[in-house]
């Protein structure tokens, strides 16, 4: 089964999160901020990250950073997902090695599409 | 609502857009209709019945149609149909049309236009290989409101975010407002979209070489869903390719066309030669 770790500050949009990557066929983890996703990732390496942009601690541009820099980390899919929706993010979020770009809200459908788009579902 | 007023509005909307309304779909009707009742300044659904035994109202009639047709669309939908496109319909046709340089793409049922403008933007990531080359794509669908729709090219932040890859986003869109994104000019001016009724008038004449049509046959009776074949095979070379939704198909509805092997949604005129296509 495929991993998916969920980084978001929000309860709720982890919640809602899970259970579209669930129904998905994803086996789910979850943390509240990118130091917490980083300890995570180091233990082991997940498939697929979705990613929050601003969290305290350690926001989502510097995970995704730290991540890449780790030996093996430019192995997980890092789906952005993130309230922020302007051309300069999306720049900032593909330049840093994020391999894709949801802007909230999403739906199921807006994930299933990414996913099939990145390979990491059938069509 | 009453029986005969089902009956009639049921058969009109059959008359005018090949879209088959069995009893079940009541209170579609209904609820569809609603605005439509609103906008008259009637009361009821009763009355729009009345009015229309009164008088032909073609206006009131392409209100209801359009009100009762689906337009849901998506960009890359099903990504199988685009690929297949991408790899081994757009290069056959490079070849095939070398001398003339010149390839017809018709998206029938265009709705708000996803379909015509995912193919424009394969023909611009293509765009190496068909240096000097005109491409026709034309997008007609019923709704004048879509075809209006279509060719402003706007699309929300959710639309564009169906099936639609972020680096196409980028490529191939600018940000008209938070959450309003549009296709640059030059993504739009490869398209055209128009009127036109896939039972009565199509909208274009001429030749394609490439007709997308799907998820349209579904709605439609066996004799209907032969009509429109028929009028697709007209306006197509023996050479040419048509692709429908994943659960259509033309066995047993009309012999104009005949399946591909190994090629799921793909149809070719029945005089083609048989062959599957050699991938590029």
């Amino acid at each position: 089964m495929k991993t998916c770790l969920i980084v978001d500050d929000s309860r709720v949009i982890r919640k809602v999160a899970r259970q579209i990557f669930e129904t998905l066929g994803f086996s789910c983890s979850e943390s509240e901020n990118g130091q917490l996703a980083l300890e995570a990732s180091q233990q082991a390496f997940p498939d697929l990250v979705l990613l929050d942009w601003n969290m305290p601690v350690m926001n989502g541009l510097d995970y995704l950073r730290a991540l890449r820099h780790l030996p093996g980390g430019d192995g997980p899919v890092v789906i952005f997902c993130t309230t922020e929706n302007d051309m300069a993010h999306i720049q900032m979020a593909l330049g840093a090695g994020a391999n894709e770009y949801i802007m909230k809200p999403f739906d199921a459908d807006i994930v299933r599409g990414k996913l099939e788009q990145l390979g990491l579902m059938d069509a | 609502m009453k029986a005969e007023d089902f009956d009639l509005l049921s058969k009109i909307i059959h008359q005018r857009s090949g879209l088959v309304l069995g009893p079940e779909k009541a209170y579609l009707l209904e609820s569809r209709l609603v605005s439509i009742v609103r906008k008259n300044n009637m009361k009821t659904i009763e009355d729009v019945a009345q009015a229309l035994r009164i008088k032909r109202d073609e206006a009131l009639i392409a209100d209801i149609t359009e009100a009762m047709t689906t337009n849901e669309s998506f960009f890359f939908r099903d990504q199988k149909p685009f690929t297949l496109f991408q790899k081994n319909l757009l290069p056959a046709l490079v070849t095939a049309r070398a001398s003339r340089k010149h390839i017809r793409i018709w998206s029938a049922a265009a709705s708000s236009g996803q379909e015509a403008y995912s193919l424009a933007m394969i023909c611009a990531e293509e765009s190496a290989r068909l240096q000097g080359w005109r491409i026709e794509i034309i997008g007609t669908d019923l709704s004048r409101d879509m075809v209006t729709r279509a060719k402003t090219g706007i699309y929300s932040q959710f639309e564009v975010q169906r099936g639609l890859p972020i680096t196409l986003l980028m490529k191939y869109f600018q940000q008209i407002a938070g959450d309003k994104w549009q296709l640059k000019d030059s993504l739009r001016q490869m398209v055209q979209f128009r009127e036109g009724n896939l039972l009565t008038d199509p909208g274009v004449s001429g030749s394609f070489d490439i007709v997308f049509c799907r998820n349209v046959l579904i709605y439609f009776d066996i004799p209907t869903k032969g009509r429109v074949l028929n009028t697709i095979s007209g306006l197509m070379p023996p050479d040419g390719s048509l692709i429908l939704g994943g659960a259509e198909t033309v066995l047993g509805i009309s012999d104009k066309f005949k399946v591909v092997p190994g090629e799921h949604g793909l149809y070719v005129p029945a005089g083609a030669p048989t062959q599957t296509r050699a991938s590029a």
